[in-house]
């Protein structure tokens, strides 16, 4: 199957709030061997002027990754999952991600580009953060824009 | 000590670390990321799609690489730009029951460039693994006072 050209400016509106807990900021943190205390203890971050645990700075992947997932298996997208290859992947943030954060993402496919007979898909994700105690169509803050380069591998590459 | 950025000179170095990495860290990130892609778990399934064996994932030595910055820095959140581009896998093989790492991921950065007007360093990261570059234009801007 080849990957549909038409998918270059399509973009998947915010779906499900990912809600960033403390647990899963230390184990994120864990898993990267990050030992810096603002992931860790409230305490600590706190000194640095945080409101909570303060997320490491690729953490927003998790976000960015299932907002991706909407696309890769999207029937008409054509993307073999299987045959994907991470590229390129750039962060940037707009204010730190805490614990306590509820975030959405708004995904656009910016580029689609023929390589052999794959092709190269670059991805962004605006994540928000939703205003605390407000229902999810209140007010959001821009926190990171995720963009990111899938290499879709043609048959024999 | 908290750097800042009229001390910072281009091309000064801000250290280097070098990170062991095994079979069951790979599992540990993909639990912890969410990405369960077999390639970084199944040798079966990494070498029937063409891998030398297990790969860790891109974002676990993207992730595990920028430590070297935000202990720098003195709070991760001050890293507010950071990019790469993945060139190379690194094969992690498998030490299971062992003392031994898999691969190991050597870290270096240097202040790649300084800009005073909106208060940043930008910190070039050399990232290799067994002798060869695994990131390139590893990236990390960081804000400073």
């Amino acid at each position: 199957m080849t990957i549909n050209p038409d998918l270059q400016g399509r973009s998947y509106p915010a779906a499900e709030v990912y809600d960033v807990g403390r647990e899963k900021i230390r184990e994120f943190a864990r898993a990267v061997k990050a030992t810096h205390p603002a992931h860790f203890d409230a305490d600590a971050a706190e000194a640095l002027g945080h409101r909570d645990l303060v997320a490491p700075p690729t953490f927003a992947i998790i976000v960015a990754q299932k907002a991706d997932a909407q696309l890769i298996e999207d029937p008409d997208s054509g993307i073999d999952f299987s045959r994907v290859v991470h590229a390129d992947q750039r962060f940037i943030h707009h204010r730190p991600i805490v614990a306590g954060d509820r975030l959405v993402a708004e995904l656009h496919v910016d580029g689609v580009r023929a390589m052999g007979g794959g092709a190269m898909i670059t991805t962004r994700s605006e994540i928000f953060a939703l205003a605390l105690g407000s229902p999810s169509e209140g007010a959001r803050e821009p926190v990171a824009t995720a963009t990111s380069s899938i290499l879709v591998r043609g048959e024999g590459q | 000590m908290t750097p800042t950025l009229a001390e910072l000179t281009v091309g000064q170095t801000i250290g280097s670390r070098s990170i062991d990495v095994t079979r069951s860290d790979l599992v540990k990130y993909a639990g912890a990321s969410g990405d369960f892609n077999p390639i970084h778990w199944n040798e079966a399934f990494a070498t029937s799609v063409g891998l030398p064996g297990v790969i860790a994932h891109g974002m676990f030595t993207m992730g595990s690489a920028v430590q070297l910055v935000s202990d720098w820095a003195g709070d991760p959140a001050a890293v507010v730009d950071f990019q790469t581009r993945f060139t190379k896998p690194v094969p992690v093989s498998d030490t299971t029951g062992t003392a031994g790492a898999g691969a190991v991921i050597e870290v270096s950065g240097a202040i790649g460039a300084l800009d005073a007007d909106a208060g940043t360093a930008r910190v070039d990261l050399t990232v290799t693994s067994a002798g060869q570059k695994v990131l390139m234009k590893a990236q990390a801007v960081v804000r400073l006072s």
